[in-house]
């Protein structure tokens, strides 16, 4: 299972093209020379009954930690209160015993109470929609399946709308979040255990089911709406625009369990969607079972979403978008696509949200309104260049 | 739930029995009376069929006569609602998804594939069974012998879904030669391919035969399938009508009913191998 993410000759010749004509990029000329990245331990054996391009996947792995690190340390820095790299850097070092030195009194309680918990969300939450993502492409075998097929996100939105309307408190702060992530979980099941028949499921049967179930959520909306005050509807509108605003350490660590847990076992199913690509009876051929695989998957795919949704609101297009970049990157290949796409998400939604606080600053725009204003003609494009490229969609 | 979720017992199980090689002649694989019914109609009525090592059947018969149906019982994707089927010595339900595909690969009839993997990437899928036993190490020789007896070597790096039709239902071809079972079951595997590439087609079963493996084939040609067959099973009406070697099976009277089309069969004249041609009348004769 050593080389399952290569992607093909003419892809090959213009990626060496490319990193001849960007010296500049020391990854990218670094692995002409290193035959032996850990997703290329190719035998000469190999080489000669398939000549393979060299994988993409260290660089670009290297790229996106690189640009992860980059963007946190900017996105901690920028805002009203404009606090240096270098100050950020050292206070870090100082509070994990680094040496280093502490900030002043006002710059330490900025960067370590509003910044930091935001930076750390939004990666949590880039990371665990991005890998939700890839899964769900995965398990559908189909490149325009988000996790919102499924219901979880009309289903968070019902828990949370409800919670607002109904003026429910009984955990605090916490309630309309809690609400969400049961929301999204108890929808998930729902459509999993409607759609399922003598102990299989059509991969067509959910995805209808979860249309009925969206359907369904979307009026059950509209009649809070309906009953719900001026301020009410605006505390809801504001949940669905998305807003990573709101974003404390006790939220981060309420996220993290699901959020690792979720990208901890995702990997471990790389292999199979690997084989689930050639649909579901050459699959089981194969010995996968299928059945099982998609229960786990979408279990994962929920906790991961629930999870983010529930502190963030609605947050759309980074799922969609980032496994297709990556996927166009470095071939469909599972081992690579699943936490290159967690990584990926975070990098976009780190960005996004740097974005969101600052382009309009000092107001705030909405992060989901964001994602879906530059991701959506973005998307279009890629779907285009596809199609003209490979005569298909993929 | 939570083993489920981490996914254990799919592909490195470690549970799994290895594969215990069939001597030539011996059983690999057998139906008895199975039935299956979609809906009302009876699309398999009490077919049985017996598979054995080193020797290729052709399943042939009429168009929604059960053929496809009758594989699907013999490869486990379709539980019969009477009958038995057995795969080595166990009923095939009795054997695990991972422990089923060290003992039988499968060819659909057709090709499909959600993602633009290469068709290296594609053949190597075919050796997926075997990661984490003994025979791993076999992965790369068995990969490029597959590529190479499917001649499909030549697009290794090419991404499959950019292939033709025939290219592609090579590369799955050389995915279930890669998977290197004892059992292959084969449907329709000539349907897109020239002539040519028919022939290499059922050249490679024969040699999988020779080597000790049980092929089953579904065939449309009937010249083919009296040419490279062992023998010969006839699908009619959800049974198996006639199973035999070609010379007794490739009956006039037989074939005539069976596909509603009067035939000729006679002897070609040089090999002596039965030739099955409907019976047409020459315009203006």
């Amino acid at each position: 299972m050593t080389t399952l993410q290569k992607t093909p000759g003419a892809a090959e010749s213009r990626a060496s093209r490319e990193s001849r004509e960007s010296p500049e990029n020391p990854e990218a000329t670094d692995t002409r020379g290193t035959h032996g990245s850990p997703d290329s331990p190719d035998s000469p054996r190999t080489a000669e009954a398939a000549p393979r391009r060299r994988s993409t996947a260290t660089p670009l792995t290297a790229g996106l930690l690189a640009a992860l690190l980059l963007l946190a340390l900017l996105s901690a820095g920028t805002g009203a209160y404009g606090i240096p790299l270098g100050d950020v850097l050292s206070s870090v070092q100082h509070r994990i015993g680094l040496g280093g030195h502490a900030l002043d009194r006002t710059a330490e309680s900025v960067l370590w109470n509003i910044r930091l918990p935001r930076v750390v969300l939004a990666v949590l939450v880039g990371a665990s929609l991005g890998c939700a993502g890839a899964l769900m492409q995965g398990v559908f075998g189909n490149p325009l399946a988000e996790p919102g097929v499924i219901g979880i996100s009309s289903g968070a939105a019902v828990g949370a709308v409800g919670a607002v309307v109904l003026g429910l408190t009984f955990l605090g702060n916490w309630t309309v979040s809690v609400c969400a992530f049961a929301g999204g979980l108890v929808t998930v099941l729902l459509v999993y255990a409607m759609s399922r028949s003598g102990g299989r499921t059509e991969v067509v049967t959910l995805i209808l089911t979860g249309i009925a179930v969206t359907a369904f959520a979307g009026a059950l909306i509209g009649l809070f709406l309906f009953f719900a005050d001026d301020a009410q509807i605006s505390q809801i509108t504001f949940w669905q625009l998305g807003s990573l605003a709101q974003a404390t350490w006790p939220k981060v660590l309420a996220v993290l369990p699901c959020a690792l847990v979720g990208l901890a076992v995702a990997p471990f199913h790389a292999r199979r969607l690997d084989l689930l690509a050639l649909g579901e009876r050459p699959a089981r051929h194969l010995g996968v079972d299928v059945e099982r695989l998609r229960i786990a998957l979408i279990l994962v795919v929920a906790l991961l979403t629930a999870a983010a949704v529930a502190v963030s609101g609605i947050v759309t297009f980074v799922g969609l978008v980032v496994p297709h970049v990556l996927r166009m990157a470095n071939g469909p290949g599972h081992r690579f696509l699943i936490p290159g796409s967690a990584l990926g998400g975070a990098v976009a939604l780190t960005a996004g949200d740097l974005a969101a606080r600052t382009i309009a600053a000092p107001a705030e725009l909405p992060l989901g309104v964001l994602t879906a204003l530059i991701g959506s003609p973005f998307f279009f494009w890629l779907l285009r260049r596809t199609r003209r490229k490979q005569g298909g969609w993929a | 739930m939570i083993r489920a979720v981490l996914g254990r017992g799919g592909l490195r199980g470690r549970t799994r029995t290895l594969p215990v090689p069939v001597p030539a002649g011996g059983l690999v694989a057998e139906v008895v009376g199975a039935r299956i019914a979609l809906g009302r109609r009876p699309v398999l009525d009490g077919a049985g069929l017996t598979v054995r090592a080193g020797e290729v059947l052709a399943l042939a018969g009429p168009n929604g006569a059960g053929k496809s149906t009758l594989l699907g019982v013999l490869a486990g994707d379709l539980v019969p609602d009477a009958g038995e089927v057995r795969i080595g010595d166990r009923p095939v339900g009795a054997w695990t998804a991972p422990e089923l595909a060290l003992r039988r690969a499968v060819l659909p009839q057709a090709a499909a594939l959600s993602f633009p993997f290469p068709v290296a990437d594609v053949v190597r899928m075919g050796r997926a069974p075997w990661a984490g036993t003994d025979r791993e190490d076999e992965d790369e020789a068995a990969v490029a012998e597959a590529m190479a007896a499917a001649e499909v070597t030549g697009f290794a790096a090419r991404p499959f879904l950019a292939l033709s039709g025939g290219e592609r239902a090579r590369v799955a071809l050389a995915r279930v030669l890669a998977q290197r079972t004892g059992l292959l079951l084969l449907d329709e595997p000539t349907a897109a391919l020239d002539l040519r590439h028919q022939e290499l087609v059922l050249r490679l079963c024969r040699e999988r035969a020779a080597a000790g493996a049980a092929v089953v084939v579904v065939l449309h040609d009937l010249g083919l399938a009296a040419a490279h067959a062992d023998r010969v099973a006839i699908v009619h009406g959800g049974r198996v009508a006639a199973d035999g070697p070609p010379s007794e099976v490739l009956d006039e009277e037989l074939l005539g009913r069976v596909y509603r089309q009067p035939v000729e069969v006679f002897p070609h004249p040089r090999t002596g191998v039965p030739l099955v041609v409907p019976k047409r009348t020459v315009p203006g004769a």
